[in-house]
């Protein structure tokens, strides 16, 4: 039986309120979704909580042994390590950088398609290809290119002559981070075009039709009437990205695991708590830092939702 | 009369001269564009061909003057990739499946039943997706270690089909829109939560469900942190692993390293390039809320 869900009849969904179900029910229902929750429970909440617990220990992972209680000293830790901070800096760099980038980047590239052209769809496709392949290949294609000699170091080096050739990218302490940070957007723009290419495209062309007879150019047009519209769309794009970023973790640790590793100078919060608990096994602390971590996308993402939440309507 | 009509249809040339410059340009910048983004990619695969002494030549190259198939044969079978391959096969298949499996009696439940506790474990899924996947390594890890759940296919599978927040999310409003009549009919028939949910909803959900599958699949297939912190036998490396490793080893074997990114980019490329129009409606189903 096909049913039409494009009609705009509105069918009674879900059931009323005030509904009896039978007690077999009931149970049915709660059979349905015992499976779903057991794993998510004790998978994905009972590891947040784990976590929790441990940071406040001075955690043993000999699960014979006692971990003694530590109380905030873990935390304390943190807040007087010179490689925290760093890492901190470096990855609160890396988002903005690479949240900002995505982001113009991609809306630019979807005001660019945002138009009848011929073979719109294979310029998106060719546009995702980087969003669909893995960090893993990427990072390593980027290393590659990046290499002393490689790609970019010969076209900008010695056929553009735009820098001295024959740069360390990702050995120099100065370009590592930044040589990551284009990577990030190379990534991502393609995903940004794509939301960006259907908040586009919702917005109605008589609105632009107006303002052209009003006399407005393409700028004025941009600014009073796309992006405001699109802000929404633009507020959850950078509340994703942003989390996104500052977890950044894969390129981090394949840089660091070939011993290029220029001196935490790309170490991000994560890959620093990460070491922290799997190679010195301090997991009190690693897990310390990753509530702090935890606690700071969070408040980030609330400020980011506040500020873009109200919608406009013409 | 005539003259000013002469006069209107050179200025209107003029006009349409200039917006078809400026079409041509922006046409021109967009594939510029599209040249970066693909470039990279591109020098990959044609690295894979090459014979390692021509690899990071100067002037670097796009197209191999010794192309070879010996660096995929070596990938292959003698470094194991094709075991690898297999790992991830049996890992993200059976992981995706778990997944789309519950995660859409979830939404089944979430969207269509009400009972105690339903806001409340639903925005507990919604609230745990703030917390990107690599945090909670650390915790899984202890507990997979406690449980014999480390260096196995299962505690990869385990972990990787409880990330199911997202396609619960997802899900949940196409379950909620589907019209009542169609459940209070099979009601009359006698049909219960779980025959509405297997014989009437996933049917119907099919569209949905691919694009969940396909989001599932593709993080699955390309997970890393989970896989190299869990896993320490080299007969069970899923491919990301494998080629990390094999990397870290034989840093300047690039052809042999490309030939296997190779091996494990083309499935989800493909994958990508035939079902594009489920990436893009996963997208829009998570807009929307």
């Amino acid at each position: 039986m096909r049913v039409s869900f494009a009609s705009s009849v509105k069918v009674r969904t879900a059931r009323p309120r005030g509904i009896s179900y039978t007690s077999r029910q009931r149970i049915a229902v709660y059979l349905l979704i015992l499976p779903g929750m057991a794993l998510f429970l004790i998978w994905t909440l009972y590891p947040m909580i784990y976590a929790f617990v441990m940071s406040f220990f001075d955690w043993n992972p000999n699960p014979a042994a006692t971990s003694p209680f530590a109380g905030l000293s873990n935390y304390a830790e943190a807040f007087s390590d010179p490689i925290f901070f760093q890492a901190f800096r470096n990855v609160v760099a890396y988002t903005v950088v690479t949240v900002l980038g995505q982001m113009a980047l991609g809306l630019a590239v979807a005001l660019l398609l945002n138009r009848k052209m011929m073979g719109r769809g294979a310029f998106r496709a060719l546009y995702y290809l980087p969003v669909v392949t893995s960090w893993v290949v990427v990072t390593i294609i980027f290393i590659y290119i990046f290499s002393t000699n490689g790609l970019v170091d010969y076209i900008f080096g010695n056929i553009l002559h735009l820098i001295p050739p024959d740069q360390n990218w990702l050995g120099n302490t100065n370009l590592a981070l930044p040589t990551l940070m284009i990577l990030g957007i190379w990534k991502g723009v393609g995903w940004n075009m794509v939301v960006f290419l259907a908040g586009l495209q919702s917005i109605p062309p008589d609105l632009y039709e107006a303002a052209r007879v009003d006399g407005a150019n393409s700028w004025q047009v941009f600014r009073s009437i796309t992006l405001p519209l699109l802000r929404p769309v633009l507020g959850f794009v950078s509340v994703v990205l942003m989390i996104g970023s500052f977890s950044t973790f894969i390129p981090v640790y394949i840089l660091t695991s070939v011993g290029d590793g220029p001196l935490h100078s790309t170490e991000t919060l994560l890959t620093y708590a990460y070491s922290n608990a799997l190679s010195s096994f301090d997991f009190g602390y690693g897990a310390a830092l990753t509530y702090i971590f935890a606690a700071f996308i969070f408040a980030l993402a609330l400020l980011q939702i506040r500020l873009t939440r109200y919608q406009i309507h013409y | 009369m005539r003259a000013t009509a002469n006069h209107d249809l050179a200025a209107h040339n003029q006009y349409r001269f200039g917006r078809l410059t400026r079409s041509l340009l922006l046409y021109l910048v967009a594939i510029a564009g599209a040249f970066i983004m693909v470039v990279p990619l591109l020098y990959m695969l044609s690295t894979a061909f090459m014979p390692n002494q021509y690899v990071l030549q100067t002037p670097p190259v796009l197209i191999p003057t010794h192309p070879t198939f010996d660096n995929f044969v070596a990938a292959w079978s003698a470094n194991n990739f094709g075991g690898a391959f297999l790992n991830s096969v049996i890992v993200a298949t059976t992981a995706t499946v778990i997944t789309v499996l519950l995660s859409s009696m979830l939404a089944f439940a979430f969207g269509r039943y009400r009972f105690p506790g339903r806001t409340l474990l639903f925005y507990l899924m919604l609230a745990t997706m703030t917390v990107p996947g690599t945090v909670l390594v650390i915790p899984q890890f202890v507990m997979a270690s406690r449980l014999q759940l480390t260096n196995s296919l299962w505690g990869l599978i385990i972990v990787y089909s409880a990330g199911m927040a997202l396609s619960v999310y997802l899900l949940k409003g196409f379950f909620e829109e589907m019209p009542q009549d169609l459940f209070d009919a099979a009601a009359i028939d006698g049909c219960g939560v779980f025959q509405s949910f297997f014989r009437i909803a996933l049917p119907l959900a099919r569209p949905a469900l691919a694009a969940v599958a396909i989001f599932a699949f593709s993080a699955n297939w390309d997970e890393f942190t989970w896989a190299i912190t869990s896993i320490n036998d080299d007969s069970l490396y899923t491919l990301p692993v494998a080629i990390e490793q094999f990397y870290s080893n034989h840093a300047t074997n690039w052809g042999v390293v490309f030939a296997a990114t190779t091996i494990a980019v083309i499935p989800m490329i493909l994958v990508f390039l035939l079902l594009q129009r489920y990436f893009v409606s996963g997208i829009a189903g998570a807009m929307k809320g």
